[in-house]
């Protein structure tokens, strides 16, 4: 176990109750939407925020502990913090900012240089901050944080600052970086496009709260709360209890399912992936017959909204996609039939 | 003519600015930093001088410092030194009258700093006092020159809490507002007409450097090609 996280603070209104752990040279995602905490939790790791109560362990050496009153500052922590907007120091040229995070005096100047060239960074050495392109200030952050040689890496949102068409090469450059750097890393993010590419395993927050962690597959495969399944994409959801025989009543789509497996203690939703969902000729187990609302053509796909039986409000609607050419015979077709195989049901608790 | 009143004027607004530019950024560095509650009422005290008549301030002044108060006395008998009616009396009325705009101007500065540069500090190591020297005021540069010389100016023009703590004693008190209104009053309407002119001419400048120094501030970051340089 190389880094153990599990802090409480409490802010009134916001509660912040997380816990998890993540192994040497693993990337884990700290996955939520905005607000729920992310930030919070690695400000807490570097000792920028003190929690409540809890314990803060970083390869053996405590961190925080609020019983026995151990607090380290930020300056001996040794942990990597790459902040969202990278937080370069504007009045410093490029090898200034670096500069600032060696620590042994004598080295500076040949760490300095290793770092500038292994970065790209030459003809840049210079330059303010301001003059720098998103890509580059990030790579003067990434550069700044590896001269401190810290044992952790926590980065908070790094592509949020970017341009679309910079983000893709500035993600394989972090992400050969991150396989090289032998540390555990905190990645902190609300695209689960990037916990997929990057993350081995993840962390779900809700509402300030964390979930079990998870292997990145699982999240995606097979989300086992409401949050996890929202987060994971999943547009398809509705309350649900249990009904006779095994058997589950999805309440807003007012329609009684077969999931085929056992259903979890405290199941409280189901969900489905848009494109598991069938059209299908007329009715039977599993089916139910759904109302064309609206069709929204994408570049290479239909994405169709329809009423079910429980109606056509919020959770009640079904939204399915489909390539272009299946839809096309399908239009017009009402009621439209629906299968949800049971293989691809989701069960999910709160 | 006596030139003694400018340069009686110069020399107390550069030393009460001198002290101001230390305990203004002092203040403001640290009033930022406390629980909401203590942090506007003292908002409010290191404020009041800039709205409360001078006259006010020169009373209060008076109160604290005159001959017969403890602060006073204790001047008196250990270090032989009265502490009104001379030159340097003048210099508690400016610094006083003029803090709050520096106080200010400085924590509108250190409020817009992105507390992020100071966190990433931290975690690299660096001291808190690093930081501030090295990052902070770098930083904030602008708006606490900006305060400096606004509270310069208003230092040069005090009025009211001098001519209550110094008085008006021609080569020893005497500055130019002081100076202004005694020429006025005795009908040396000439001497007067030329003081005002004297310190119009100042108080231009210094609004002039003021907004040139705000201009600056709204300027993209000097090209680098001059600044080459290595961290100590």
């Amino acid at each position: 176990m190389a880094l153990q996280v599990d802090i409480h603070k409490d802010f009134g209104k916001f509660r912040l109750n997380v816990a998890f752990e993540s192994e040497n040279g693993q990337v884990t995602g700290l996955l939520g939407a905005s607000g729920c905490g992310k930030s919070l939790t690695l400000k807490c790791i570097a000792g920028i925020e003190k929690p409540d109560r809890g314990r803060i362990v970083l390869d053996g050496k405590v961190l925080f502990d609020a019983e026995q009153h151990i607090n380290l500052p930020p300056q001996k922590r040794r942990v990597g913090y790459l902040f969202q907007n990278y937080a370069l120091f504007p009045n410093m040229t490029v090898v200034q900012n670096i500069a600032v995070g060696v620590r042994d005096k004598a080295r500076r100047k040949e760490t300095v240089a290793r770092l500038v060239s292994s970065f790209w960074l030459e003809g840049q050495e210079h330059k303010r901050p301001g003059q720098l392109s998103g890509g580059q200030q990030q790579r003067v952050a990434l550069a700044r944080i590896l001269a401190s040689e810290p044992e952790v890496l926590l980065l908070d949102e790094p592509f949020s600052a970017l341009d679309s068409y910079l983000k893709w090469q500035v993600e394989l450059e972090l992400s050969d970086l991150l396989s090289s750097f032998p540390g555990p890393v905190l990645f902190v993010t609300h695209n689960r496009d990037e916990v997929q590419r990057l993350c081995k395993a993840v962390c779900v927050l809700d509402n300030g709260r964390s979930q079990p962690m998870l292997p990145v597959k699982e999240l995606f495969e097979a989300p086992r709360t409401l949050s996890a399944c929202l987060l994971s994409g999943c547009k398809n959801v509705s309350r649900a209890r249990e009904a006779a025989d095994g058997k589950v009543e999805a309440l807003d789509w007012g329609v009684t399912l077969d999931p085929g497996q056992p259903l979890p203690e405290g199941l409280s939703h189901i969900g489905v992936r848009a494109h598991y969902i069938k059209p299908v000729e007329g009715p039977g187990p599993n089916r139910l017959p759904c109302k064309v609302e609206r069709v929204v053509e994408n570049v290479f796909s239909t994405v169709v909204m329809l009423s079910t039986p429980g109606g056509n409000q919020g959770f009640s609607r079904l939204r399915i996609e489909l390539e272009k050419e299946r839809w096309t015979p399908l239009a017009g077709k009402d009621p439209l039939w629906l299968e949800l195989a049971p293989r691809d049901i989701l069960l999910l608790t709160c | 003519m006596d030139l003694y009143p400018l340069f009686n004027s110069l020399r107390i607004a550069a030393i009460s600015t001198a002290l101001i530019f230390f305990l203004g950024i002092a203040a403001a560095y640290y009033v930022a930093k406390l629980p909401r509650l203590v942090k506007g009422v003292l908002d409010v005290v290191l404020t009041l001088p800039l709205v409360l008549p001078p006259t006010v301030v020169g009373y209060f002044l008076l109160r604290l410092l005159g001959p017969k108060r403890p602060i006073g006395l204790w001047f008196l008998a250990v270090l032989d030194a009265r502490l009104t009616m001379v030159w340097y009396s003048a210099i508690f009325a400016s610094a006083v009258v003029a803090f709050p705009l520096m106080y200010r101007t400085a924590r509108g500065a250190f409020e817009s700093f992105d507390h992020n540069l100071a966190h990433a500090g931290r975690t690299l190591g660096k001291s808190n006092t690093w930081i501030f020297w090295r990052v902070m005021m770098p930083c904030c540069k602008q708006g606490i020159l900006a305060g400096t010389v606004l509270a310069f100016a208003r230092a040069l023009g005090e009025y009211g809490a001098t001519a209550m703590i110094a008085g008006y004693t021609p080569g020893k008190t005497a500055t130019i507002s002081t100076t202004v209104y005694q020429l006025w009053r005795t009908g040396d309407d000439e001497g007067a007409m030329m003081w005002v002119l004297i310190n119009l001419a100042i108080s231009a400048v210094v609004l002039l450097a003021v907004n040139m120094l705000e201009k600056k501030q709204g300027r993209p970051l000097p090209r680098a090609a001059a600044v080459s340089g290595e961290v100590e």
